[in-house]
C-alpha cells in the first residue's frame, strides 16, 4: 500500500495531519498499538520539521506485511551539519516553533529513538530526505 | 484517579470529553515541551499543559493521551475542540498554575512518569 500526503511549509496549524492520516491506515491495518506509536512520533517529528524549517515537502509511505517505509522529503534548504543536528539540544528553530512547543532538539533524536533503520540526506541549500523503516515484527527495535 | 477526580483536585472544568470523565489516569506528566512529552512510552497519561494549541492535541493524539489539564485557565480554540472531540481526547482547564496542579495532584495519588 503506498500513500503520498503533501506538506506545507510555515503552516503549523495542519502539522500532524499526515501523521493523523497514517495513524489511521495502522489502526485499520490492526498493527499492535505500541509499533504504531513509534512510527507516527517519528513521522510527526520529521513533518514537524518539514513545516517548520523548509520550503516544503511531502510524506510518502509504503506499507508491507513486514513493516512501513516512510520517506520525508522537502525542497530545503538543507542541513549544513548532521552530526550537528542530531545532537540532542542542539536547535535552530525560530522563536514560533518554540511557541508550537518544539524546537528544543529533540525532533531527530526522537525520530533516530522510534525507527529500526534511518538514513538521512541532506547538504547546505539542497533538499533534505529523510528515509525510515519501521518493523511489524514485536522486538525488532531491540535488534 | 477519574477525571472526575482530576477536576474536582484542581478545580478544574471540563471543555469536552464529558462522557469520558469516568476513565482512570494513574500517572501524570507537566511540560509545555511537546517533543518531551512524545518520548513517553507510557499510555494514558495526564497531560498537564499550558501550551494551549493545536499541537497540545496533536501530541497527545501521537501519544496515546486521552486527556489534557490546561493550567491557568488557557481555553483552548473552537479547531482544538473539534479535533479533540474526533480523537476521542477530553479537555480539561483548571485556574492553577502548572506547579500548583502537579503539586495537588501528586498528593491526591496521581504518579509521576519518572
Amino acid at each position: 500500500m503506498e500513500t503520498k500526503l503533501e506538506l506545507t511549509a510555515g503552516n503549523f496549524s495542519n502539522a500532524g495531519y499526515a501523521s493523523s492520516r497514517i495513524k489511521q491506515i495502522l489502526k485499520q491495518l490492526n498493527i499492535p498499538p505500541e509499533i504504531i506509536k513509534r512510527v507516527v512520533v517519528a513521522l510527526y517529528e520529521a513533518e514537524v520539521n518539514v513545516v517548520a524549517h523548509s520550503y516544503g515537502g511531502y510524506v510518502g509511505c509504503s506499507i508491507s506485511s513486514e513493516g512501513i517505509s516512510i520517506r520525508v522529503a522537502d525542497e530545503g534548504p538543507g542541513i549544513p551539519d548532521l552530526e550537528l543536528a542530531m545532537t540532542e539540544g542542539y536547535s535552530t528553530a525560530s522563536q514560533e516553533v518554540r511557541e508550537m512547543g518544539f524546537g528544543a532538539g529533540m525532533g531527530l533524536p526522537n525520530i533516530r529513538n522510534n525507527v529500526d533503520s534511518l538514513s538521512i540526506n541532506t547538504r547546505k541549500d539542497a533538499p533534505t530526505e529523510i528515509d525510515m523503516f519501521i518493523s511489524f515484527c514485536q522486538g525488532q527495535e531491540d535488534a | 484517579m477519574t477525571l472526575h477526580e482530576v477536576l474536582s483536585t484542581v478545580d478544574g472544568t471540563v471543555i469536552c470529553g464529558e462522557s469520558y470523565l469516568d476513565r482512570v489516569v494513574k500517572l501524570g506528566f507537566a511540560s509545555d515541551l511537546m517533543s518531551d512529552v512524545l518520548t513517553l512510552l507510557d499510555d494514558n497519561l495526564l497531560l498537564i499543559t499550558g501550551l494551549a494549541n493545536i499541537q497540545s492535541i496533536r501530541t497527545a493524539e501521537m501519544a496515546d493521551i486521552n486527556q489534557i489539564l490546561y493550567v491557568r485557565n488557557k481555553l483552548p480554540t473552537k479547531d482544538m475542540i473539534t479535533l479533540a472531540n474526533e480523537q476521542g481526547i477530553t479537555l480539561m482547564a483548571t485556574p492553577c498554575s502548572m506547579f500548583k496542579a502537579s503539586a495537588l495532584l501528586y498528593q491526591a495519588g496521581l504518579q509521576p512518569v519518572y
